[in-house]
């Protein structure tokens, strides 16, 4: 166990900013919150019913974003896209429009039409996060979204994540750097590590 | 149907575009049937006595050769926790690169198998034989080389460990499918065979979907 006794709400609009060392479960709350692994206690609410009652519809709303970038060497930006808009159900007349939108936002219109193994790392890191504005969800669940990210690129990062809180959207990130959020309600995942006790019973 | 196709596309363009698995495979069949003659000798008895086994043998190593990638690089690069999340369901997700690994490597295998099968010397009906026999059986090398493939997942050592799981599996479809040529030969009872291999990839299509999913789901945990 890495952390207990954690409780927290996020309102639409609302931002919550993990904090915490190596290890401390910033990720492991994040992949819990995705519904990708099961929390050894404790409970997980969309609104006013748990997660577990309706979990493809929660599923639905979340967009994740991992520390792997989650693209192929062989694809351009472009198709990778193309092929995450078609998996989240994206209808296929308005798909290129919004991977347009999402390369223009992340400034990879230049390099959208080369294998992904010409990029840069940080060219690939705006790759993934394009996904979030090429298929649209209510929910951002973001590990380490700055990192390989340059002053500008990440500022244009804050911008699109402050976009999508005014309208509606949460967010959920997690940051070992600092990063812009306004108003984020900041968890320090260092302060709920289990006592000794705890951890081993738990 | 949007998700499923999306899935099939990116996979098989993937397997298809320079440095992808379809080479690989292909290149190893026919590096792996060439080199038989070679070994036993050019007397084309022994050949065509063994031909069919050895065209079926090179196939299903070849087909081996490119399942260890068939979830790991997903699993490696992240991808396979956004395909959890998504729409599609697991099974689908599965039978859909399932079905991109068949047009990749099984249908490739089936299709280039008449001008191996003239290297050992098989006759006109063999060929055909030999032919449609992959043909019916490369969909369950795929399906049943999925749940090794998923079960294996994030093994060290995972190609070897794949081997071990996938080869026993495969011996079914191999003696069906070198069975079906070898009676060709003699007169009709090929037939049989051939249906027999396609109870084998229509069951494997309705079981192994559902296995590869649980397992990649116990690999997600």
């Amino acid at each position: 166990m890495v952390f207990a006794g954690l409780s927290f709400r996020l309102p639409a609009g609302g931002a919550l900013l993990l904090t915490g060392s190596n290890g401390s479960g910033k990720t492991s709350l994040l992949r819990i919150l995705a519904t990708l692994i099961m929390p050894t206690g404790g409970r997980l609410f969309w609104g006013l019913a748990p997660v577990e009652g309706d979990a493809a519809a929660y599923r639905a709303q979340l967009d994740l974003v991992g520390h792997q970038d989650g693209i192929k060497p062989g694809l351009t930006p472009r198709e990778t896209l193309m092929f995450w808009a078609a998996l989240r159900g994206i209808e296929p007349r308005r798909s290129p429009g919004l991977v347009e939108a999402a390369l223009t936002a992340f400034a990879l219109d230049l390099v959208a039409d080369w294998p992904c193994h010409w990029l840069s790392a940080g060219q690939r890191r705006r790759t993934a996060l394009a996904r979030l504005v090429a298929a649209p969800a209510s929910v951002w669940l973001l590990d380490e979204p700055a990192s390989a990210l340059d002053d500008e690129n990440q500022s244009r990062l804050e911008r699109i994540i402050a976009e999508h809180r005014a309208a509606g959207g949460r967010v959920v990130v997690a940051s070992h750097t600092p990063i812009e959020l306004g108003f984020a309600t900041s968890v320090a995942l260092d302060a709920f590590a289990p006592l000794p006790d705890d951890a081993a019973t738990g | 149907m949007a998700a499923f196709f999306g899935l099939f596309r990116r996979d098989l363009s993937l397997a298809l575009r320079q440095g992808g698995d379809t080479g690989l495979v292909l290149g190893f069949f026919v590096l792996a049937v060439v080199l038989f003659p070679f070994g036993v000798g050019p007397e084309t008895d022994i050949l065509r006595r063994i031909g069919a086994g050895v065209v079926w043998v090179a196939a299903l190593l070849a087909a081996l050769l490119s399942l260890d990638r068939l979830f790991e690089a997903d699993y490696q690069g992240g991808e396979l926790d956004l395909l959890a999340l998504s729409d599609l369901p697991l099974e689908l997700a599965v039978l859909a690169k399932c079905a991109a690994h068949w047009v990749a490597t099984g249908l490739p295998l089936a299709l280039i198998s008449p001008l191996l099968a003239l290297l050992v010397d098989l006759g006109p009906a063999a060929i055909a034989t030999l032919f449609a026999s992959l043909l019916v059986g490369t969909p369950a090398l795929s399906l049943i080389g999925s749940v090794a493939a998923a079960l294996s997942l994030g093994a060290r050592r995972q190609s070897v460990v794949l081997s071990l799981l996938v080869l026993p599996l495969y011996i079914p479809p191999l003696i069906f499918g070198a069975g079906a040529v070898e009676v060709s030969e003699t007169g009709d009872g090929a037939r049989a065979y051939l249906l027999v291999l396609g109870a084998i990839s229509l069951a494997a299509l309705a079981f192994c979907p559902w296995a590869s999913a649980a397992a990649l789901r116990q690999a997600l945990e």
